[in-house]
């Protein structure tokens, strides 16, 4: 039987001074790199797949798969790109995992470039997060000190370039291709798809990017085997998970589970509900992940059955909201936040963003029509699956949950009003 | 190019620090976005001498310049403050107080979105912006000064330490290194720690970040044991 809690990228996080090289060797780091370089890059793929490791950034696609989607012997430069644009609203696990423990995505990204055969790599992390870019740069620096990272890497022959990038403030470069886009030095817009970055990525090139709580995952792979990694989570969603609770908790913070960890397991060890208010509804994986209630405490938080029960895994960013919180004061909110960030490249999504949120607004300000429902409703379906990128699909699942879910709020917001537009008081 | 251009503002010491960025990467336009970074740090804000600068350093046209400077939330248009105070008013943190936070700030500096209290650049004077999701949704609401964090923030706390920054005064971030300014913030964002290697201190995370980890201690909660030699599988046949 599996423990409730299972830290192993969180473990090293209660050390003292853990961003360290120091630290970080002390307590069993880089030992995973040279046998890594030992290994056949082949092999390094297959162990994995094997593992099951599903990418951690919210989409959850085989990542073992996606580094054997690079062509091999294709003569181009390979790139591993690291998404580190951590902004989806809710999620707050990249960002404490690069500032408590930077080495371990380091020595990930040193046995992942060997693997794809990438010669240079970077970290694409926001810039909002400037302690955490001090951090990620020192380590780089220390890590070049080692020999880690340079030319011939513990005498392998194998050459790895690192640069850490720092973004400058829009949510939509967390979108693989815009981050490539903005990376190269452009506007952060999504491309067309495909070709996708495995063909041509960063300048055209065979690129993988990977979220920073996947690749950080590696070298605790590399170390203990795929078996190992499988001992934890579910068959399909294998491993341990980082589940980020905030909101209405009592004690909210980063709590690493097996994947299948459910939501009243998670709230019974941060101490239930804050000051003993019910629950009222909850993300499970950052604000473009269909809202859930109180009826969803059980359900099983893993790719599959978050979304088997109407959702999507997202991030584990598992924001929380008591009865106190109004839902579509909440949606407005989110609402506007899509539309400032939405990049302006496809029309539904810049358009529409921009009706729902006025829609939002006025409901919210107590003017609200009985035709406002059914006109977010429709607005939604023109921009739900209409766009290049998932932003728009993202905007849109905070209205049409939050309607499915509490609609008499909504209604409530209409009906007091539709009587005056009848002309009642007129 | 690599000459310094026959303006003031950017020094030779800019041209240095702008080819120093272009040679971090394979391309050189992958050095625009760390390159306005630095024009910040040197102007405060990105203005028309600042887009001419990276142009003339990248070979690029004006206009593509100015097309990536307005993209970007924190390339800053207008002469900033001092310190640039960013409130979240995400959905989470607005929930805990955070709107309440930058209302109560708006009222005492007077100024709206992304203005200025004070004259821009002179000591004490305030940059306000409310901000999207800063990822630290567990230390919310949060506000930052000049990208450092100040977590688990009340409209009264937020309020002291923006009088604090109005009086010349410096009050620790929860997390990050000692507070400088706005213009060294952008300096360190563009890869520049001259001097300040040793800023790296402060606690591995806030409490709260280890509240699981802290518990998997106390009642002894660990990951299962790994294999003491885990072996490669086998290397796959090539097709």
């Amino acid at each position: 039987m599996v423990d409730p809690l299972t830290p192993v990228l969180t473990k090293r996080w209660t050390e003292p001074r853990s961003w360290t090289m120091e630290t970080y060797e002390r307590t069993g780091g880089y030992t995973a790199l040279p046998k890594a370089l030992k290994a056949h890059p082949d092999q390094l793929i297959q162990q994995c797949k094997d593992s099951g490791l599903r990418g951690r950034g919210g989409a959850g696609f085989p990542t073992g798969m996606k580094w054997g989607f690079i062509p091999q012997g294709d003569g181009k430069p390979h790139y591993l790109v690291i998404n580190a644009d951590e902004g989806e609203p809710g999620t707050c696990k990249d960002i404490p995992t690069m500032m408590a423990d930077p080495h371990s995505l380091i020595e990930g990204v040193i046995i992942t470039s060997y693997a794809i055969r990438a010669n240079f790599a970077a970290i694409y992390v926001r810039g909002e997060v400037l302690h955490c870019i001090r951090r990620l740069n020192a380590a780089v620096r220390e890590a070049y000190a080692k020999g880690y990272l340079g030319k011939d890497i513990l005498g392998s022959g194998f050459d790895l370039d690192l640069v850490v990038h720092a973004g400058a403030g829009a949510y939509i470069c967390g979108e693989e291709t815009a981050l490539l886009d903005s990376l190269e030095g452009r506007r952060g817009q999504p491309r067309l798809k495909p070709p996708f970055p495995a063909t041509s990525g960063l300048y055209a090139s065979p690129t993988v990017v990977n979220n920073v709580e996947t690749i950080a995952s590696v070298p605790f792979i590399v170390n203990g085997g795929a078996d190992w990694f499988r001992e934890m989570g579910r068959d399909r969603s294998p491993g341990p998970k980082i589940y980020s609770l905030s909101g209405h908790v009592t004690r909210p913070g980063q709590y690493e589970a097996p994947m299948g960890t459910t939501l009243r397991q998670l709230l019974d060890m941060a101490g239930g509900m804050k000051d003993g208010i019910p629950l009222k509804f909850w993300t499970p994986g950052g604000s473009s992940t269909p809202l859930f209630t109180a009826e969803h405490l059980d359900v099983p938080l893993d790719f599959e059955g978050a979304a088997e029960a109407g959702s999507m895994l997202g991030t584990t960013a598992l924001q929380i909201f008591n009865e106190t919180v109004s839902v579509p004061w909440a949606v407005m909110k989110w609402t506007e936040f899509y539309k400032h960030e939405s990049c302006g490249k496809c029309t539904p999504c810049r358009e529409g963003t921009y009706w729902l949120v006025q829609i939002l607004q006025r409901m919210v300000a107590g003017n609200g029509t009985a035709s406002d429902i059914d006109t977010l409703l429709d607005v939604c379906d023109n921009i739900l699956g209409r766009s290049f990128c998932a932003l728009g699909d993202g905007a849109v699942s905070p209205i049409t949950s939050g309607i499915k879910y509490f609609k008499d709020e909504f209604l409530a917001l209409c009906d007091q009003n539709s009587k005056v537009l009848a002309g009642a008081n007129a | 190019m690599t000459q310094a251009a026959e303006n003031t503002t950017f020094d030779q010491s800019s041209v240095d620090r702008a080819q120093a960025i272009i040679a971090r990467y394979p391309q050189s336009r992958s050095a625009l976005l760390p390159m306005l970074h630095l024009v910040q740090s040197v102007e405060g804000y990105v203005s028309q001498e600042g887009i001419r600068f990276c142009a003339g350093q990248l070979d690029l046209t004006e206009a593509e310049v100015s097309a990536v400077a307005t993209f970007y939330t924190m390339y800053k248009r207008r002469p900033c403050g001092e310190h640039l105070v960013s409130v979240c008013t995400n959905t989470l943190c607005a929930a805990l107080g955070g709107d309440d936070i930058y209302s109560t700030l708006k009222k005492h500096l007077g100024v709206g979105h992304e203005e200025t209290a004070g004259e821009p650049g002179t000591p004490g004077s305030i940059t306000l912006e409310h901000a999207e999701c800063l990822a630290a949704c567990d230390l919310g609401p949060v506000l930052q000064v000049n990208y450092e964090f100040y977590d688990n923030q009340t409209p009264e706390k937020a309020l002291g330490l923006v009088k604090a920054l109005q009086a010349g005064e410096k009050p620790a971030p929860t997390r990050g290194a000692p507070l400088t300014d706005f213009k060294q913030a952008e300096l360190q964002l563009a890869g520049f720690f001259e001097g300040r290697e040793a800023d790296l201190d402060g606690p591995s995370a806030a409490p709260e970040t280890l509240a699981g980890a802290q518990i998997a201690k106390e009642r002894g909660w660990d990951a299962p044991a790994m294999p003491s030699n885990a072996e490669f599988p086998a290397l796959p046949e090539k097709k």
